[in-house]
């Protein structure tokens, strides 16, 4: 009773903070949050099947991909995309795709998880580490696919003039809506199902667990915001092209989960918001800088390179992130009542 | 396709499939041993073929220039084993993918750093570039280099596994690591020996590449790498024979189908890709593979 009404007084109090952040923070600030929000999408959808399932994937560019694609398409006039295809003329569906916003996001994420769905009949037949190697590979394909199809997508030109309906209201609401559905997830049936899958597969599966099941479930789930999070993030922009999805997408949000904790929703927000805004911080890095009076030039990557020495290190010395697989509320009970027997 | 234009699609398949089959290799060893997708593998062959590519610039003879790459490659190989993987042997699996995507991300980044991600020219001597006409096949040399060396290496790779001490000490960590630590051999050091012939290979690999697409860039091992990862599985993986045939039957592939259909030349680098999704849907322990859970070489 008490929680439930906890619970309530968060939620009410995290709407009430964006719709004043909406109405009130001026344009930059607004930008940084809104990044923050659909990062928080992406990555809360990515630890389920990383950090909650234990199926290591790398997918999130190539289903944000498709999500982007979606939306654009269903949001973009019938008039401007008859201009904007530069190279061949649309597809006539492409010309009877419309639809108002939330639809239009929906559908994004609907398609990605289709194609889950898709990938998972030869992806969790076989154990093993196959579901790495095939969502590398799509995300991939998906660029492939997108320059090779002009008359859906305008080859590498992109879609531009997207329209930006993607403001915090909508992407603030979605991220908590996706934090709230996550931690459901987690504490439901299907969740301590995924937990049993990653710990130990032959024994869920001896409990009478269908694996197979629960992976495309958790898979699914994931793909699907973050189809929805590949929708916002186009409206947020109004430009998409193929060379915005690549890997570094992926890695961003490998970084964070690992940072947060594998497996806890809760450390994950909390990694987006720090890795996100260093991010933004360690911009200099990439630019040209003075060092004892010498020019160093610009060196893009640098901050990849940084990122990247970080996950390994902590991969090596801090595997558990921040929160490890617990929630926030979990780490603090245990704090407060000493039920230090209860702890792992 | 007439008889000559078939020649030499059936030469440049094979040299293709056997700059896929050498970087294989590596791959279907260290997932043998470790039971690890070694994804920083695709970018050690990026950094022999930089290696080299900076050694001949600096004036090197490129047979030292060929050296350098692949003796800076196995020392990659050797530090990425050392530094990031031998920690994590008892970790979950998941950290230690984790760890080889960082370590992969990282080279590139930090080769984009030093080089700057414009391809470059890459400069082979006159003797491996030279075009050679026979009647109306054309024949670069390098293409027909690379198969005979490959053969060669292959022939040498499987000599060690099959006939040397260490070959039996590597395929006996195939089976079962903490068995092998029993009977009182040093299973790290016949894991190094597992990254020196992979990295080496690879090296190799990436500089053939270098030759016949003659530019590199810092990204060039990601899509070699994957394609070369799914000639693994097409061959069953674990294999190392498996890992040459499945290089082999990817290379024809790509040559021939765009050979033949030229409209689907911009999808080639999608073959391999649907070839991992066919095997592991029809036939998950390709074509030598017999277990995925235990594995031979």
């Amino acid at each position: 009773m008490k929680s439930t009404i906890i619970k309530s007084l968060l939620i009410i109090s995290t709407l009430m903070f964006i719709y004043y952040a909406h109405s009130h923070f001026d344009s930059y600030t607004l930008s940084i949050l809104n990044n923050i929000g659909i990062f928080a999408i992406l990555a809360l959808s990515y630890n389920l099947i990383n950090g909650v399932t234990g199926q290591f994937s790398l997918e999130p560019n190539g289903f944000v991909a498709i999500g982007a694609y979606m939306t654009a398409l269903f949001l973009i006039p019938t008039d401007t995309k008859i201009d904007m295809f530069a190279l061949v003329d649309p597809a006539p569906v492409v010309l009877q795709m419309k639809a108002n916003f939330l639809p239009a996001i929906l559908a994004g994420g609907v398609a990605a998880a289709f194609i889950a769905l898709m990938l998972s009949f030869p992806v969790f037949r076989v154990r093993g580490d196959y579901l790495a190697i095939v969502t590398l590979g799509f995300g991939f394909i998906i660029r492939i696919f997108a320059i090779n199809n002009p008359e859906y997508t305008n080859g590498s030109l992109g879609l531009n003039d997207i329209p930006d309906s993607a403001n915090f209201l909508w992407i603030g609401t979605i991220a908590l809506i996706t934090f709230i559905v996550m931690i459901h997830i987690v504490y439901s049936k299907y969740g301590r199902a995924m937990k049993a899958v990653r710990d130990d597969e032959d024994a869920a599966l001896a409990m009478g667990i269908n694996t197979f099941r629960i992976k495309t479930t958790a898979f699914m789930t994931s793909a699907f915001f973050e189809g929805i999070g590949g929708g916002l993030l186009a409206s947020f922009l109004t430009t998409i092209s193929p060379d915005q999805f690549t890997f570094l997408l992926t890695f961003q949000l490998l970084i964070i989960i690992v940072l947060g904790g594998l497996g806890s929703m809760s450390g994950t927000l909390l990694a987006t918001i720090l890795v996100m805004g260093s991010m933004e911080w360690l911009r200099f890095l990439d630019d040209d800088m003075v060092i004892f009076g010498m020019h160093t030039g610009a060196h893009p990557g640098m901050r990849m390179v940084i990122f990247a020495i970080l996950l390994i290190i902590m991969m090596l010395f801090a595997r558990r992130g921040l929160f490890g697989d617990r929630e926030l509320g979990d780490i603090l009970k245990l704090k407060f009542s000493k039920r230090e027997d209860n702890a792992k | 396709m007439d008889f000559s234009t078939f020649l030499q699609q059936i030469v440049n398949g094979a040299s293709l499939g056997s700059m896929y089959a050498l970087i294989a290799i590596g791959y279907t060893m260290v997932y043998g041993v470790l039971r690890l997708i070694n994804f920083a593998h695709g970018d050690i062959m990026m950094v022999g073929a930089f290696m080299t590519y900076l050694a001949t610039s600096m004036g090197m003879p490129f047979g030292i220039a060929v050296l350098f790459g692949i003796l800076v490659s196995v020392a990659v190989g050797i530090l990425t084993d050392k530094v990031a993987y031998k920690p994590l042997r008892d970790a979950p699996k998941i950290s230690l993918l984790i760890t080889a995507i960082g370590i992969s991300f990282l080279l590139e980044n930090l080769f984009n750093v030093l080089f700057g991600g414009v391809p470059r020219a890459f400069d082979a001597p006159e003797y491996l570039t030279k075009v050679l006409h026979l009647g109306e096949i054309y024949l670069p040399v390098t293409v027909i280099i690379i198969p005979i060396v490959t053969v060669f290496i292959l022939t040498s790779v499987l000599w060690v596994l099959y006939r040397t001490k260490y070959g039996m000490a590597i395929r006996a960590l195939a089976f079962d690591i903490p068995t092998v630590k029993l009977m009182g051999a040093n299973a790290d050091s016949i894991i190094t020996i597992v990254f020196i012939l992979g990295s080496a290979l690879a090296a190799v690999g990436g500089i053939f590449y270098a030759i016949s697409y003659p530019s590199i860039d810092p990204l060039m091992g990601v899509i070699v790498g994957l394609k070369a990862f799914a000639a693994a599985v097409l061959g069953g993986i674990g294999s190392v024979t498996g890992a040459v045939i499945g290089g082999f039957i990817l290379g024809f592939t790509e040559i021939f189908v765009v050979a033949l259909f030229p409209e689907l030349g911009g999808y080639k680098d999608a073959f391999a890709f649907f070839f991992l999704i066919l095997v592991l849907l029809f036939r998950p322990t390709g074509i030598m593979g017999e277990d995925l859970e235990r594995s031979r070489f």
